[in-house]
């Protein structure tokens, strides 16, 4: 049999390591959608001591590579300091694995940004943001950007389901273009609200949706 | 066939059956001479009596004549010559509107794409959810400009069978040509052209067990068709080139040797597939009409899971079957035929097609669905996407 994919990727895809979820995880985060073919969810749980990452686990709804990656970087990143975490990157992945197609590149990418934004999300929900900007309506469009629109599999603001964002004094309050009646109107309200509430000096998130 | 490795890709090529093989091999060290006329040399007369023979007995299994089948390099070939051959001739003599459905298969599609861009006038049709083209829509679609209608007869990725008949009859009453892309139905499914009034039909030999790079195109009499390939005056002076006779000869054994207990036994293996599948696996959704199709084919979504990992899961088990997944794809986009059908992206993402050909067996059908079966629970075990 000849494959595109290497030996240890293929060992990886085949007996993924840190598979599955953590309940009630002290950081996590959801990476891509399945109209990007690709989905990862990364969830980590971190010693608050010593901020090194206790446990981590992932879940793939993805090619091989995806799955692969999402093995390597689980165990890249156990027993890491955050900083440690968030420096590990796709060229690292890649080469524990031994190298990866480049086709595939956007695929594993995925996983690597999704270590990333659990453990932003960790920060954020443990106030441990250095850097702390006020949040601006692009930063909340950029969120929005990762919430799905189950409709397309695309995110809502590229099927354009958002249509108004207003930040003031704490409060973020964003307008969707659905019915509040509409089936996927709580997912999409949960799912926004989970994205947006972390940022730190956000206080009240109001969803609204159109008629 | 042999030992460990289950081939189920019979739509993208079948393995070459060998009493094909020994039909050709006289073609290849005896009667090698180009095809002459009579007034030449016996192994040139020969020659020509073979192929002439042969494209009898070709445009036979169409019903139709001698004269209305052209040799090409295959179903590619010959969608595009029905497509930018009827375009070319009637470009100025009636119109600039072609119309083919949004799941043809790419020869037919990007056929029409490329003259789309040279300035024609392209209508997609849509198809229903089980991939099915309404006649009646067609209808309407047809103006005073139409030169062309292409519409496959059966669906190379999830087996449809269009009701080729009323949508050949509504051309005929609106007097626009009419082409069916028949790669994946020939000899599989009856079409014959002196009932049913087609006027192009493209075939191939590579879907029967023929040899890859053997092709045709019935084009019925007096169809106006621009010259393809400029060269001598072979095929009726429509495509130049060396008459392939070995490939002829390839085609004709092929046709020969399907026959219709042949075609039971790939539709009772469809149908065991189909059936185990949507039984025993949860959350599975069979990809076009479960009646109305290919004897050969069954396409599958297996939701929550992504086809590439489940195709390379299966090879690494012993099992070849292709996706419509974009990861499997060198384009990286998801089936167009599984948008065409109202399919979303985790429809074509997780959608497996099994095509069965001579050498499968019921006992690798059993066996690919214990695999797959297997593997689908492998792969949910791991996936954030989850039944709601």
């Amino acid at each position: 049999m000849k494959f595109p994919y290497n030996e240890k990727v293929l060992e990886h895809f085949r007996h993924p390591r840190n598979v599955g979820k953590i309940e009630n995880p002290d950081g996590k985060a959801v990476e891509g959608s399945p109209a990007c073919g690709d989905m990862v969810a990364v969830y980590i749980n971190v010693d608050k001591d010593s901020k090194k990452i206790s446990d981590v686990k992932f879940e793939s709804y993805g090619c091989a590579s995806n799955i692969a990656t999402g093995s390597i970087i689980t165990e890249l990143a156990k027993g890491k300091t955050l900083d440690e975490a968030k420096k590990i990157n796709w060229k690292q992945a890649s080469d524990e694995l031994g190298g990866l197609p480049p086709i595939k590149a956007h695929c594993s990418v995925l996983a690597v940004e999704g270590l990333r934004s659990a453990i932003q999300n960790y920060e954020e929900r443990h106030g441990l943001v250095k850097e702390q900007k006020p949040t601006t309506v692009e930063i909340v469009q950029s969120r929005l950007k990762k919430v799905m629109n189950p409709l397309s599999g695309l995110d809502l603001v590229r099927t354009k389901l958002v249509k108004d964002v207003e930040v003031k004094d704490g409060t973020v309050r964003i307008v969707v273009d659905l019915p509040e009646g509409h089936q996927f109107a709580p997912a999409i309200k949960s799912e926004i609200q989970e994205k947006i509430e972390t940022l730190w000096d956000v206080r009240k998130v109001v969803i609204e949706f159109t008629d | 066939m042999a030992g460990e490795f289950v081939y189920l890709d019979n739509a993208a090529a079948t393995r070459l059956d060998e009493r094909v093989l020994e039909a050709m091999k006289p073609f290849f060290f005896d009667t090698y001479a180009v095809a002459t006329s009579e007034f030449a040399y016996t192994m040139g007369i020969e020659a020509r009596e073979a192929l002439d023979a042969a494209r009898e007995k070709v445009a036979k299994a169409l019903g139709a004549a001698a004269e209305e089948m052209i040799f090409t390099s295959g179903s590619t070939e010959s969608s595009n010559i029905a497509l930018k051959g009827v375009a070319s001739a009637l470009k100025k003599k009636k119109g600039n509107h072609i119309i083919v459905s949004k799941i043809e298969d790419f020869p037919v599609l990007n056929s029409a794409r490329a003259l789309e861009k040279d300035g024609f006038q392209l209508t997609y049709l849509d198809v229903d959810g089980d991939g099915l083209v309404d006649p009646n829509k067609l209808s309407d679609s047809i103006t005073d400009q139409t030169i062309l209608v292409s519409i496959q007869h059966a669906n190379q990725e999830i087996g449809t069978i269009q009701d080729i008949e009323s949508i050949a009859r509504v051309c005929k009453e609106k007097r626009t040509l009419f082409h069916t892309d028949a790669t994946h139905s020939f000899t599989r499914v009856p079409l014959n052209v002196k009932t049913v009034p087609i006027d192009l039909v493209t075939i191939a030999a590579n879907t029967i067990h023929g040899p890859k790079g053997a092709g045709g195109l019935y084009v019925r009499k007096d169809t106006p068709l621009a010259k393809w390939m400029d060269g001598g005056f072979q095929e009726f002076n429509i495509r130049a080139g060396l008459e392939n006779i070995p490939e002829a000869i390839g085609f004709v054994k092929a046709i020969e040797l399907v026959t219709p207990e042949e075609n039971d036994h790939l539709q009772q293996m469809r149908d065991h597939l189909i059936d185990r599948v949507l039984a025993e696996i949860p959350d599975t959704t069979l990809n076009g009409h479960r009646w109305k199709r290919l004897p050969q084919n069954a396409n599958i979504t297996f939701h929550f899971i992504e086809g590439e990992s489940i195709t390379l899961h299966l090879d690494l088990r012993g099992f070849a079957v292709s996706t419509g997944s974009a990861c499997f794809s060198r384009s990286l986009e998801g089936s167009h035929v599984i948008y065409g059908i109202g399919g979303d992206h985790e429809r074509a993402h997780g959608s497996i097609r099994f095509t069965f050909g001579r050498y499968n067996t019921m006992e690798e059908v059993d066996a690919v669905v214990t695999a797959v079966a297997e593997i689908a629970q492998e792969l949910r075990k791991i996936s954030p996407l989850k039944r709601d």
